[in-house]
C-alpha cells in the first residue's frame, strides 16, 4: 500500500485528470489475487469446469485492461494516454474485485474467528495474586482500623466510623496483623513482577494513562454514565480504562510505601518524613485503601457488563472477537 | 495484536494458556482455618526476620522538643489486665538471671546511679495509635555491663509484677534508646505507668515494653509459647519499628 502511495506521488503531476486509475493502480496485485481466487474456489465447487472456464474468461478481459494501463501509468510518468474510457474501465474492474474479494472471504476462510493475546501470563498471574491480595488486605486492614477508629489522639479517642465486624478478616486485631503481615509479601511481590514486567516488554503502553489520553475520558465518560454515544474501540484500553488501572497502580505503590512507613516508621524514617510523619502516614495508607475500594466495584460491575468473552480473557489470556 | 485463527486452535491455545495460570488456584489453601491459621502465623514469622534483618542497630528513633510532648494526663495508660498490680515499691528489686556473670536481685538504687537518658520519643500502640513522651531512664545496654550479661546471648526475657512476660531480641535490647525507664515527665514513674520500672523502647510497638518489671533474664532459647504474653496469641513476636 505504501508503495503504491509512493508511485501516486510520482506520477501526480503528469496525470492530471486520472483519479480513477490511481486507485486502480494502487492495488494491483490485490485485484489479480483476488481475481484467482475466485477462479480457485468456482473450480472446487463448480460441478461443470466448463462454465467456470466460461466465467472466467468473462472477467479476464476486464481485469487485463483495468491493470495493464495502470501498470504503464506508473512505469513511465511520461505517459500521458490515460483516457476517460481506461477510467470507467478501472471503475468496473474495481466493482468485480469488490465482488471477487467477498466471495474470496468466504472461500478460503470459512471458520476462522478473530481473536487477540490480551494479557500476557505475568499480567494474569498479578492480577489474580492481587485480587485476592487486595481482598484479604482491605478486609484485615479494615479489622486493624477496628481497634482505634480514628486519625486523631487516644485521649480523647473520637471514633470516626463502627466497621461491621461482617466486613473484616481476623476476628482479632492480632488475627488481622496475621493476614495483613502475609498478604503484603504477596502483594508487593506481584506488584514487583506486575510493574517490572510491564516496563521491561512495553506492555506498559497499552495502558498507561498518558495526557494524550486526556480528551477520551469525557466521551467515554458520557457513554457509560449518561447514555452517551458510544466512542469507537481504538485499541486494548480505552481512556477510561486506562485512568482507572494506572490510578489503581498508583494507589498500590502509595499502600505499599506508607505501609513501610507505618510497619518500620524509625527504619525509614526518610520515608516517614516524605509522608509528613508516621501519624499523617497512617491518613494516607487509609486514603489508598479508599482508592481500591472505590476501584473494585466500578471494575466489577464494567466486567459483568462486557461478558464473558472479555472475562475468560484474564484467565486465557485470548480474547476472541476483540472490538477494535 | 489481532490474529486469525480457526476457532479450534483459538481454544486449544486457550486451554494451554487457562493450565498454565492453575497454580494460583493454590491461593485457595488460605479458605480452609486450619491452613489459613498456620499459613499466617508463618507469614508474621517471615516478616518477623525480615524486621529483624532490616533492624539497624545504631539508628535513632526520631527526638522531640518538650514542646512537641504530648500533656502527661494524654499519655494513655495502657495495660491488659490491671493497671495498679499494687508492687511493694519499699522492697522492690530486678531480680536477674540467666546468662549473666553477677546474677542475683538489683535494688532502685543501683540502676538510677547508672548515666541517665532523658529522651523525648514517639510510643506507637500497634492499634493505631500514637503519643510523644518524655522518659528518663537507663540504657539497657549499660544495665547488661553492671550485670556482666552476655550480649552473645540472643534474648533478654522479663516477668512482671502483673504477670505479664515479654521477650526482646539483643539487638533491639542494646539499641542505645532502649531504656530501663524509671522516670516520665521527670518524674518517677507512677503506678499506673508500671512503677518502679519499665522498658521503654522507641524502636519498639508499645506491647513490648513491658511494666512493673520483675526479673530480667538474659538468655539465648525462648520457651515455645512463652515468647510475650501477645505474642502467644498471636502478635508479632518482633514488634519493631
Amino acid at each position: 500500500m505504501t508503495d503504491g502511495q509512493e508511485k501516486d506521488k510520482k506520477i501526480e503531476p503528469t496525470l492530471e485528470s486520472a483519479q480513477p486509475a490511481k486507485n486502480a493502480a494502487s492495488e494491483p496485485p490485490a485485484s489479480t489475487v483476488a481475481a484467482e481466487g475466485k477462479t480457485i474456489h468456482e473450480a472446487e465447487t463448480a460441478p461443470f469446469p466448463a462454465l467456470t472456464d466460461e466465467a472466467a474468461s468473462q472477467q479476464r478481459p476486464a481485469q487485463s485492461v483495468e491493470v495493464t494501463p495502470s501498470v504503464q501509468a506508473i512505469k513511465s510518468p511520461a505517459a500521458k494516454s490515460v483516457t476517460s474510457a481506461s477510467a470507467e474501465t478501472a471503475a468496473a474492474a474495481r466493482a468485480v474485485r469488490a465482488e471477487a474479494e467477498a466471495e474470496k472471504k468466504t472461500a478460503s476462510e470459512p471458520d476462522l474467528v478473530r481473536a487477540a493475546y490480551e494479557h500476557p501470563f505475568a499480567i494474569r498471574l498479578t492480577h489474580w495474586v492481587n485480587a485476592v491480595s487486595v481482598f484479604v488486605l482491605v478486609t484485615s486492614g479494615l479489622r486493624i482500623f477496628r481497634a482505634f477508629p480514628s486519625f486523631g489522639p487516644k485521649i480523647p479517642q473520637q471514633n470516626l466510623i463502627d466497621i461491621p465486624k461482617a466486613l473484616t478478616l481476623g476476628g482479632w486485631l492480632g488475627g488481622a496483623l496475621q493476614w495483613h503481615f502475609t498478604f503484603m509479601w504477596l502483594f508487593a511481590a506481584s506488584g514487583v513482577i506486575y510493574l517490572s514486567y510491564q516496563f521491561l516488554s512495553g506492555h506498559y503502553r497499552a495502558v498507561l494513562f498518558t495526557p494524550k489520553d486526556i480528551p477520551g475520558v469525557w466521551p467515554m465518560a458520557r457513554h457509560y454514565f449518561f447514555f452517551g454515544p458510544k466512542p469507537a474501540a481504538t485499541g486494548q484500553y480505552n481512556a477510561l480504562q486506562k485512568l482507572a488501572y494506572t490510578s489503581t497502580v498508583g494507589f498500590g505503590v502509595l499502600s505499599l510505601l506508607t505501609g513501610l512507613v507505618m510497619y518500620k516508621p524509625t527504619q525509614y524514617s526518610w520515608l516517614a518524613f516524605l509522608f509528613g510523619g508516621f501519624h499523617l502516614t497512617r491518613i494516607w495508607h487509609f486514603a489508598s485503601m479508599c482508592g481500591f475500594v472505590a476501584f473494585v466495584p466500578g471494575h466489577l460491575i464494567m466486567v459483568a457488563l462486557h461478558g464473558w468473552s472479555n472475562f475468560f480473557s484474564m484467565l486465557s489470556g485470548w480474547k476472541r472477537e476483540p472490538e477494535y | 495484536m489481532i490474529e486469525q485463527m480457526k476457532d479450534g486452535e483459538l481454544r486449544r491455545r486457550s486451554r494451554r494458556q487457562l493450565l498454565k495460570l492453575a497454580p494460583v488456584a493454590a491461593l485457595g489453601v488460605f479458605a480452609f482455618p486450619k491452613a489459613s491459621d498456620w499459613l499466617v502465623t508463618e507469614g508474621v514469622r517471615f516478616s518477623d526476620w525480615a524486621a529483624g534483618e532490616l533492624f539497624r542497630g545504631q539508628h535513632l528513633a526520631q527526638t522531640f522538643s518538650n514542646a512537641q510532648v504530648a500533656p502527661f494526663e494524654k499519655f494513655p495508660y495502657n495495660g491488659y489486665d490491671v493497671l495498679d498490680p499494687e508492687v511493694d515499691l519499699e522492697n522492690w528489686t530486678l531480680t536477674v538471671e540467666g546468662d549473666v556473670q553477677h546474677p542475683g536481685e538489683y535494688k532502685l538504687s543501683q540502676i538510677t546511679a547508672l548515666p541517665k537518658i532523658n529522651q523525648n520519643t514517639r510510643h506507637i500502640c500497634v492499634e493505631g495509635w500514637d503519643v510523644i513522651g518524655a522518659f528518663g531512664g537507663t540504657r539497657i545496654s549499660d544495665f547488661m555491663t553492671l550485670v556482666g550479661g552476655n550480649e552473645s546471648a540472643r534474648f533478654i526475657e522479663v516477668e512482671c509484677a502483673d504477670d505479664y512476660y515479654e521477650s526482646i531480641d539483643m539487638a533491639s535490647a542494646l539499641h542505645p534508646q532502649s531504656l530501663l525507664c524509671y522516670e516520665m515527665y521527670g518524674h518517677p514513674l507512677d503506678r499506673k505507668h508500671g512503677a518502679p520500672l519499665r522498658l521503654q523502647m522507641p524502636t519498639k510497638l508499645g506491647y513490648k515494653q513491658a511494666k512493673y518489671l520483675d526479673t530480667l533474664r538474659v538468655t539465648s532459647v525462648l520457651k515455645p509459647g512463652k515468647t510475650g504474653y501477645w505474642e502467644d496469641q498471636g502478635y508479632s513476636w518482633f514488634g519493631g519499628l
